[in-house]
């Protein structure tokens, strides 16, 4: 078995104004794992995903790339944030646009990235002429273009509502399968860390770390199946659980 | 139905009411006998428009051409310094106060001062700039600093260099403000111009605007002074 991915090594971050938004935090990231990042809003979730994206540096402490140094990473954030005056197709094929690949090269990677995540026939639609959760595809799709070993995704689904976020869940469980992409994904819901994970890191907070982690043995692709089962009620009590135990030792 | 009733009101109304102010007041003017030299009737203002249309017709030539030089002016300046300050954060830090200091200074206070240093055409095509150039500046620097900060840590994750991220991010968040501040600066253009060339005075040789207007103050033709002034 291969090392992980990254490894935060007792990482910690102490903001300009003082914030301790996390201590001396160990995290591994295993290849092909769906890892959740779990806690009560103000944990340092955000903080430890940005680190991990290169977006934020620890004060205390290091990460280590298996590769040495980072690779390429996919980032979702919670609101699309995509160019409002860019198309589909110019918004997904924005990162490869940066990285200096004409248009005609990346083509086939902006139209399969589109296709992964169900928005073909959307190439020249306008961000403001999508829905939520459109908006939402186009914005994984656009971290997906460059095909990143590793994709991080920040409460991306918060906003959305609860039909939405269900179908979005089930189609990042196929893309994932599909892809093979190591993933971090954060969250404040313990339903959506049991159905999706594979791996869930609860947090505690102030400092933020991880109090307790909690693996979810269940096919790849789940379902409505799995959402029924007494496994997936048994995993959300044991998460809850260890959520609420984290936050009682917090207060 | 209600797409050609929207039309109409949109057009009709305004019209209507438009016409409605210029009739009371023609028919204040003629009820209460207002002499011209205090009130002018919207007629009498009309008729000289006609009457003296060669003379007044090169004056707004002059001034329209004044105000647009100092827009351009503006706008290259402007627009330009905006982007150094998005750029650099020193050359803001430097500069900035500078442009303030422009701003809160009145141009009735700067234009007899110009007008000594420089040819009239000149100091008024100087002071039009001034006053156009701060609302397009500042309105462009707030565009440019305007843009999403996810969509600026995205650039920064794909390791985008700033001139990327002016291109692709920046200016593009940037246009309807830098639009707006060019809304303001166009009609502060033509005020900062009319201001400057009344402060000229008779010194003003362009024979602008303002000056016919001082000319015929001077000369009580108050119907002429107000066709200018609307
Ligand atoms: N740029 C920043 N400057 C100062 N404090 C910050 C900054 N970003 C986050 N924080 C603080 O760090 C803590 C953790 O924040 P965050 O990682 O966003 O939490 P979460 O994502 O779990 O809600 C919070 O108390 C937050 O106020
Ligand atoms: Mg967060």
């Amino acid at each position: 078995m291969p090392g992980p991915i990254v490894a935060l090594k007792r990482a910690g971050k102490t903001f300009g104004n003082g914030v301790s938004a996390l201590e001396a935090l160990d995290l591994d990231v295993r290849e092909g794992e769906f890892l959740t990042l779990l806690g009560p809003s103000g944990c340092g979730k955000s903080t430890a995903l940005r680190m991990i994206a290169g977006l934020s540096q620890p004060t205390s402490g290091a990460l280590q790339w298996r590769a040495g140094t980072r690779p390429d990473v996919g980032f979702v954030f919670q609101e699309p944030t995509l160019l409002p005056w860019a198309s589909v197709w110019s918004n997904v094929y924005l990162p490869l646009r940066l990285t200096g690949v004409s248009k005609a090269q990346a083509g086939p990677s902006v139209d399969k990235a589109i296709d992964l995540v169900g928005l073909t026939g959307f190439e020249r639609a306008f961000p403001r002429e999508l829905s939520g959760g459109m908006k939402m595809r186009a914005s994984i799709a656009r971290a997906l273009t460059m095909r990143p070993p590793l994709l991080l995704l920040d409460e991306p689904f918060a906003a959305l509502d609860e039909i939405t976020r269900m179908k979005l869940n089930d189609d990042l469980l196929a893309l994932k399968a599909e892809l093979g992409t190591t993933i971090v994904f954060v969250t404040h819901s313990v339903f959506e860390s049991v159905y999706l994970s594979t791996r869930i890191a609860i947090f505690a907070a102030r400092p933020g770390r991880i109090a307790e982690t909690l693996d979810i043995e269940a096919p790849p692709v789940r379902g409505e199946a799995f959402r029924l089962s007494p496994a997936y009620a048994d995993y959300c009590r044991r998460a809850s659980h260890a959520l609420h135990a984290a936050m009682g030792r917090a207060a | 139905m209600s797409g050609s009733a929207g039309r109409l009101s949109q057009w009709l109304l305004p019209l209507a009411v438009f016409c409605g102010a210029l009739a009371l007041w023609e028919i204040v003017v003629r009820v209460r006998e207002i002499p011209p030299y205090v009130l002018p009737a919207p007629s009498l203002i009309a008729k000289t428009l006609v009457q003296d249309w060669s003379t007044l017709s090169g004056s707004l030539l002059v001034t329209l051409r004044i105000t647009f030089e100092a827009l351009f002016a503006a706008v290259i300046g402007g627009a330009g310094l905006a982007i150094l300050f998005a750029q650099w954060r020193w050359a803001e830090r430097s500069f900035f106060p500078f442009a303030i200091v422009l701003q809160v200074t009145p141009i009735v206070a700067i234009a007899p001062l110009l007008l000594v240093y420089l040819e009239s055409e000149t100091a008024v095509l100087v002071c039009a700039f001034l006053v156009a150039f701060f609302p397009i500046l500042s309105n462009t620097a707030l565009g440019l600093a305007s843009a999403d900060h996810n969509l600026v840590d995205l650039f920064d994750l794909h390791r985008a260099s700033r001139f990327k991220q002016l291109i692709h991010l920046r200016l593009p968040a940037a246009l309807p403000y830098f639009l707006g501040g060019l809304r303001i600066g166009g009609g502060l253009a033509l005020i900062g111009a009319i201001v400057a060339e009344i402060a000229a005075g008779s010194a003003g040789q362009g024979a602008g605007l303002a000056f016919r207007i001082v000319e015929a103050g001077y000369r009580l033709n108050i119907p002429t002074c107000s066709r200018r002034w609307r």
